[in-house]
């Protein structure tokens, strides 16, 4: 079986894989790290969204292989130790979240888009750029609210 | 109010473990030495099979082992059960056609569980699938309910003609007669289009074997695990129940789905002790498309009668009920009584009768999804009440209000008691923040722009709170439906709350801690909120029904009362007083007109180390557990107003404006709650404008992945103006009514009733498509054409 080689959170590591092992496979069963999920399989849910060199990508559509020397980064890379991540803190802030299960995508979604559209996003483009993410519980209310509060704080800690 | 009590929008304790993903999920569970388990489903609606050639599967690389249905029977293994006896007018009962786990001889829709393959691997076990050869029999398939009555396809030999029941409630004659004297009578054909509940977390199993104990563990996707243990163990007998652990971990939503005990949970649990080995499987979402538990699929013509001055004198209705290919969980009990019994919505109807057929059909079961039964009779009495007002000519928001029940309690001519409410309450705030007398004005606007705005009124009554066991006995349920809950002081004073609720998304941790905050004054972080685990809960009914805080925490209140009875005598023997001379407030217990006073932790100690009583007259420790059993269901209800604009030109509808004004009695945590109805009303939405189950004429669906079946985006949805009303629940301690629900119940009468409104006709039904709309609306300008 080949290898294939990637930086997770900042650890380097390294895993056989099958050819057709995909990135959630590696992380979830290989890696053990099981804060990226999958809701679906055609690339619609957007539960298994990671960050593959900075871009937000389905990592239920995307092979292990093809991830070789990438720097990666899961929903558990997010936080400093016990300090949230300012989206993961506007999440829960503004109840952002139910069962849980699409929220690790959800942030990796929304992390990107504030380094894409800044900080100051009003509720259609967070709408808009939700596109690829579902979630059932919200209704979405709370998760745009907490997008466009997760921003601005981002952009105070800059 | 404190800042973590009741009333409070505490910040939800569970959160950090989930924004963290830190939060341990069923497929998130490994056991050592695990297997994975593949299901082979039948690729036709309706086939006998004739034969099964394994040899090839078994030949593959890390196949573990291939069942089929014949070593489900050889195990005696029972088969699925429908726990809710329904019996047709005639009196005889339901018929319900035998549900293996794995077919026996036939499939009956297309997903159907033929074999299951246990491998190493899960990429083996699918690889190994592929080598099963099926020799198929195809049969004639019936999916539409209103032709499955005396179909070509005879589904199963119990139910010769696909009939389950001919059930019915009310008085045939009082509605007649009210019928007979009526100066209108409003008609209305509708459909209540079949959903797929899509909880975000699709189904997963892990079944797990221990030979030194003999003892089987099941984790799993439940919304309530010892039920789950209950039908595995006693009617389907995969073990007794002492020696049967079933965990239900974090999950991902359930929306009514995760309530029924499936196939594939049975064959992981039975297959775990075949291989010796832990059998896991995780549904991929076309198999969740195809095997999940539907919901609604509603055929129903139904009227209403007024006398001259628009006083609603009868209803009746006569609907279709698809059921699927089997009898699921609790199947039988929501079109029938989580259906008709709320046919009088927040009205005064003095007669009511609703017949109801329920059919097999060669599609997935069809069972409880979020508001179950009173979804379709919301959908049937709001479209109703709407279209009685417009061809009377009256305003819908006046005609709602001349017809409402306004004393309580109100005996309903079909079965309910509405225990309290003020419905002109609701409806006020929500016309007065719906801007409803200045509509006119912006349907002007809007047409001025070419566009048609319509508003849309929806006044529901749900019944909540499921349920008083001996009431839900009688109408035949095969369990009760109270709810236990058991209070653990640890010496220190920290607290552990055993509850039969289960919490997937709703909160519990945080809500049932401000609970046992506010009432003993300990902080939440040091409150445990333990369910999900029937080794550790004794024994409960689970979350479903909007019933977690009128019965689950009602259950906690019982046993906290008795917490606080025993504190009390702890309190009085350690500041020398009698029990009835001490108070408890705040965290502290107080000799009455002193300021002798002794805290709670410090009570808590004492109790444990029993140095300030006798031992033998009273208890060491400071542990009580309860069963609370509703004496009501509980009704919350509320008025729901959409607003929204349909483009003519592309069929396009755009929600501009959502009011939604809900009496659920007391909130524990207001935060929480309007969380609840937002999604409530996303899946309301949903239902109305985007989503439908749609099978072929032959049984396939062709809705079977989220690129086929459109679920409510964050752009197809506006924000939501979220008010409340409150009269206090009469029938339980906290005054609680439940809120779950309410949302996905409103949503679809007031989304049709706005479109319909815009559309200045009824000729739409759901899911109002951008094409179903604009195909409408085209009718629309034809009739302005023809006006002018």
């Amino acid at each position: 079986m080949p290898t294939v080689s990637m930086t997770v959170n900042g650890k380097p590591v390294t895993g056989e894989v099958d050819s057709r092992t995909l990135l959630v496979q590696f992380l979830r069963e290989t890696l053990r790290m099981t804060g990226t999920h999958v809701g679906c399989d055609t690339s619609q849910c957007g539960c298994c969204v990671v960050h593959i060199d900075g871009d937000a990508v389905k990592s239920c559509t995307t092979l292990a292989l093809s991830c070789e020397g990438a720097k990666v980064t899961t929903i558990e890379g997010l936080a400093n130790g016990d300090q949230l991540h300012p989206m993961q803190e506007a999440f829960r802030e503004n109840h952002g979240l139910q069962c849980g299960f699409c929220t690790p995508g959800m942030i990796m979604t929304a992390v990107e888009l504030v380094g894409r559209k800044g900080h100051n996003l009003d509720e259609k483009t967070i709408r808009e750029e939700l596109e690829g993410n579902l979630c059932r519980c919200t209704g979405y209310h709370n998760i745009v609210k907490a997008i466009a509060a997760g921003a601005q704080a981002m952009g105070a800690k800059a | 109010m404190s800042v973590t009590g009741i009333g409070a929008s505490v910040r939800r304790k569970e959160d950090v473990r989930f924004v963290t993903g830190k939060g341990r999920y069923t497929d998130d569970i490994n056991r050592p030495g695990q297997a994975h388990a593949y299901f082979l489903r039948s690729p036709h609606a309706h086939a006998t099979i004739n034969n099964i050639d394994l040899s090839a599967a078994l030949k593959m690389p890390g196949v573990v082992a291939v069942y089929t249905g014949d070593d489900i029977a050889a195990d005696k293994v029972g088969g699925l059960i429908c726990g809710w006896m329904i019996h047709s007018k005639d009196g005889s009962p339901m018929k319900a056609g035998a549900h293996p786990a794995l077919a026996q001889g036939k499939v009956r829709y297309v997903g159907d569980h033929v074999a299951v393959v246990i491998a190493d691997k899960l990429s083996q076990a699918r690889d190994a699938a592929e080598k099963i050869v099926v020799d198929y029999g195809v049969l004639p398939a019936i999916v539409d309910p209103a032709m499955a009555v005396g179909a070509d396809a005879k589904i199963h030999d119990a139910a010769p003609d696909n009939t389950v029941y001919n059930w019915h409630l009310g008085d045939k004659a009082a509605t007649d007669a009210a019928f007979a004297r009526a100066a209108h009578v409003t008609r209305l054909d509708l459909v209540n289009n079949r959903l797929s509940p899509n909880a975000m977390e699709p189904r997963a199993a892990v079944g797990d074997y221990d030979e030194g104990t003999d003892g089987l563990t099941l984790y799993t996707t439940s919304q309530n695990p010892h039920v789950a243990r209950l039908v595995l163990s006693a009617f389907i007998g995969l073990a007794p129940e002492h020696k049967f652990r079933v965990i239900a971990p974090d999950v991902g939503g359930g929306f009514g789905s995760k309530i029924f005990i499936y196939a594939e949970e049975t064959v992981c649990v039975w297959a775990a002790r075949k291989v010796r080995r832990p059998v896991k499987w995780t549904s991929d979402r076309t198999e969740a498309f195809l095997s999940d538990a539907h919901g609604r699929d509603h055929v129903t013509h139904a009227e209403l009668a007024l006398d001259a001055y628009g006083k609603i004198l009868g209803l009746r209705a006569h609907t279709t009920a698809n059921l699927g290919a089997y009898l699921s969980t609790f199947s039988s009990s929501v079109p029938t009584y989580l259906y008709a019994p709320l046919l009088s919505g927040q009205y005064d109807i003095p007669a009511i009768y609703a017949e109801v057929d329920a059919v097999y059909t060669n599609t997935a079961p069809v069972d409880a999804y979020r508001g179950a039964g009173r979804p379709e009779a919301t959908f049937v009495v709001e479209r109703l009440v709407e279209i009685a007002a417009r061809e009377t000519g009256k305003d819908p928001a006046a005609f709602r209000r001349q017809n409402f029940v306004t004393s309580f309690p109100h005996q309903t001519p079909v079965i309910m008691c509405y225990d309290g409410g003020d419905y002109n309450a609701s409806l006020t705030k929500a016309l007065e923040i719906a801007d409803y007398a200045n509509i006119g004005k912006r349907k002007a606007e809007a047409a001025s722009r070419g566009k048609l705005r319509g508003i849309g009124i929806s006044a529901y009554i749900e019944a909540c709170g499921i349920a008083p066991s001996a009431a839900v006995g009688s109408l035949g349920a095969g369990v009760g439906l109270w709810e236990s809950a058991e209070v653990r002081v640890n010496p220190i004073g920290t607290v552990e709350i055993l509850t039969g609720s289960h919490s997937h998304g709703q909160g519990h941790e945080t809500t049932f801690a401000q609970l046992v905050s506010e009432r003993l004054g300990v902080p939440i972080d040091n409150v445990a909120i333990i369910h999900g685990d029937t080794d550790k809960v004794q024994m409960g009914m689970g979350t479903y029904g909007s019933r977690s805080g009128a019965v689950g925490m009602s259950a906690i209140v019982k046993a906290l009362d008795k917490i606080e009875a025993k504190a009390k005598k702890v309190a009085g023997h350690c500041l020398e007083a009698s029990p009835d001379d001490i108070e408890f407030k705040d965290g502290k217990f107080t000799v009455k007109g002193t300021d002798k006073s002794i805290d709670f932790p410090s009570v808590a100690l004492q109790a444990y180390i029993a140095h300030k009583f006798n031992g033998q007259e009273l208890e060491p420790g400071l542990k009580e557990s309860a069963f609370w059993d509703p004496t009501n269901f509980t009704f919350p209800a509320g008025v729901h107003i959409c607003e929204l604009e349909v483009d003519p030109q592309t069929g396009v509808t755009t929600i501009v404006k959502w009011t939604a004004v809900d009496d659920f009695g007391n909130l524990i945590n207001p935060m929480i709650v309007e969380g609840q109805v937002h999604g409530g009303i996303a899946q309301g939405v949903g239902q109305a404008l985007f989503e439908g189950a749609v099978y072929t004429k032959d049984g396939q669906l062709v809705t079977a992945s989220f690129m086929d079946y459109q679920m409510p985006r964050a752009d197809n949805l506006p924000s939501y103006n979220i008010a409340i009303t409150k009269t206090p629940c009469p029938s339980n301690p906290l005054g609680i009514k439940g809120c779950g629900e309410a949302g996905a119940i409103a949503a679809p009468p007031a989304v049709i009733n706005a479109l319909t409104d815009a559309l200045g006709h009824e000729d739409i039904a759901m899911p109002a498509s951008p094409l179903a709309v604009w195909r409408a609306a085209r009718k629309t300008m034809a009739m302005k054409k023809a006006a002018e």
